[in-house]
């Protein structure tokens, strides 16, 4: 049951949002688990766009059967032996058993509509899909995957940024997949960027924003800098859709916001265009 | 260990080194002398205290900023304005200048000195336009052969509606992807606060050098305190925590040399501060010189892709 929201009159908060992960925060309509899963997460009475998982991100996109997973093995080290509130190697393991993931990126050779590319798709749920080491490796090693192979890369991002645990490494994981993606652009292959919400911070500054062609999933933010952040350093009054997607559409940041059950035929009809000459 | 493993690669480069016969000149002695200096200073692990009193020493409101080490270590400083699209930058300079001779194209993030200029180039936080100033500047240096040198000195990106508005993250993003692409020589020191994507946006380089006192980090102490203690007067422990210093960065292989300054901090002595860095620039930039431009390219990616420890 959602609160009445009082905040205009008490001058409180706004009530927090619906904390079931069913439950549309924006129309407050619940689904079952079967139903999401056949809306590929979108709500059906607003359109709201709920987190999407790696595998099931990658189920959606990827011809049946055609997904081949490499660097599978790859897992953090803590190489600052960061110790927060809780260690980090307590924080990953965590993680790791919530996602059934090694990390916040998954990578391998895949098909989509019939067109084989190189896909890098990321989890949110990995700790807020954070880019250490692990993630910067395995986007380097997708770079290379599909330079080898001739292939164009499709990178799905949905990022809070670098990876804080990880320190000054986490931070050269930025020119670390920036140097990959020119390596791949060398190579003369296409990189297609889709910026589901959020992709912000470092991932927003590094290989997100160099794709040959930017989408992103409707009223995905996508600011450098957090909106609260922005709130709390410059006292500026954020306009509404502050970072959105639809405001970096306007401002000429991406090409396109794609929703998503439209994205498999928008990726496969890019793959197409991409496509050297038989 | 991966503590000592840097240090490993270290004592083996030296080792093959010193087997050499001693005819390389200058240039080979030089790196010997790079290499000893590195590992006697990661025998020393720095305390807590000791990381803390280097935050400050790099926030420092006398420290040295960008402009004072141009004032005394270019001649013909020709100062480069705007970013050829909708506005000009004061948080990060641009512009050209002859060092020992030779010009080059120098960038870099600019703190003010009194209120007034502090005010107007925003704590040394650059927005969109100034990346992309940093950019022409990187782009004129290709088309002239001139080496860049980037000077470091940034609390972060200006987090602003309006920077937002005009592509934060794609120019960070870009000017990375520039200076992945230069066929010039890249040198670049960290002389103050590295603070996050604000600062590796002009950090893509052949050389990164760090001042003794200065700090590189992915968040500021604040930040990480606030997000992870949630309490941003917890930075201290921050800092312990995620070791922004030189040394440990030295360790990681995130920068390649530590550039000495004066005694008690660089605040204390401008003119001894821009000395030493300027002979560390150009021994940097001596080393680079004869590199063809595909060698350059290529030494550089491999650097920065080689960064990350995992299993």
């Amino acid at each position: 049951m959602a609160k009445i929201d009082v905040s205009v009159e008490t001058r409180d908060q706004p009530s927090p949002p619906p904390s079931h992960p069913n439950t549309c925060p924006s129309c407050h309509s619940h689904y079952r688990d079967d139903e999401l899963e056949q809306s590929l997460w979108v709500c059906s009475q607003c359109g709201h766009h709920f987190p999407m998982r790696a595998r099931a991100r990658i189920a959606s996109l990827a011809d049946p059967g055609s997904f081949a997973e490499e660097a599978l093995e790859l897992h953090s080290e803590d190489p600052l032996h960061f110790f927060d509130l809780r260690p980090y190697t307590e924080r990953l393991a965590e993680a790791e058993m919530k996602t059934g993931l090694a990390d916040a990126m998954v990578i391998g050779r895949a098909a989509i509509e019939a067109r084989q590319c190189e896909l890098a798709v990321m989890d949110f749920a990995f700790m807020g899909g954070s880019m250490g080491s692990v993630v910067g490796e395995k986007l380097s090693r997708a770079c290379d995957s599909a330079a080898e192979a001739g292939l164009p890369l499709v990178a799905v991002t949905s990022s809070g940024g670098a990876r804080m645990q990880e320190g000054i490494l986490a931070l050269m994981q930025l020119p670390k997949t920036v140097a990959a993606v020119e390596d791949l652009r060398d190579a003369g292959q296409a990189l297609l960027c889709v910026m589901a919400h959020p992709t912000t911070g470092g991932v927003l500054a590094s290989f997100a924003t160099l794709g040959d062609v930017l989408l992103a999933e409707p009223n995905a933010l996508m600011s450098f800098a957090g909106p609260r952040v922005v709130q709390e350093i410059t006292r500026e009054k954020l306009p509404d859709d502050f970072g959105r997607a639809e405001q970096n559409l306007r401002y000429g940041h991406i090409d396109a916001i794609v929703p998503r059950p439209e994205l498999r035929p928008t990726l496969g009809r890019l793959l197409r265009l991409f496509d050297a000459p038989e | 260990m991966p503590q000592s493993e840097h240090e490993l690669r270290l004592r083996d480069r030296l080792g093959r080194l010193k087997k050499l016969p001693l005819l390389g000149g200058t240039q080979l002695s030089g790196e010997l002398e790079r290499l000893q200096r590195q590992i006697d200073r990661i025998g020393d692990e720095a305390t807590d205290e000791e990381i803390w009193r280097k935050v400050e020493l790099a926030r420092h409101d006398q420290r040295p900023y960008t402009l004072d080490y141009v004032e005394r270590l270019l001649d013909d400083w020709f100062e480069l304005h705007g970013d050829r699209a909708l506005g000009d930058d004061g948080a990060l300079i641009a512009g050209l200048g002859k060092l020992d001779g030779r010009t080059i194209v120098l960038v870099g993030q600019q703190k003010g000195r009194d209120i007034h200029e502090r005010a107007s180039r925003r704590f040394g936080m650059p927005n969109p336009e100034g990346y992309r100033k940093a950019m022409a500047a990187m782009e004129l240096a290709e088309r002239h052969g001139f080496p860049v040198v980037s000077l470091v000195d940034t609390p972060g990106a200006y987090p602003g509606v309006i920077a937002e508005q005009h592509g934060q993250g794609a120019a960070i993003a870009r000017s990375q992807a520039t200076m992945a692409r230069l066929g010039v020589p890249i040198v670049t020191c960290v002389i103050g606060e590295g603070g996050s994507g604000g600062a590796i946006a002009i950090a893509l380089a052949d050389r990164v050098l760090m001042q003794e006192n200065a700090i590189y980090s992915v968040i500021s102490p604040e930040g990480c305190a606030a997000i992870l203690w949630r309490d941003a007067g917890q930075a201290k422990k921050a800092a312990a925590a995620f070791r922004p210093d030189a040394t440990r960065s030295l360790e990681l292989g995130v920068i390649d040399d530590i550039v000495a300054e004066p005694e008690g901090g660089a605040h204390l002595d401008h003119d001894q501060a821009a000395r030493l860095l300027g002979e560390a620039l150009q021994e940097s930039l001596a080393e680079l010189d004869g590199v063809s431009a595909d060698d350059l390219r290529r030494r550089r990616r491999a650097r920065f892709r080689s960064l990350g420890v995992f299993a």
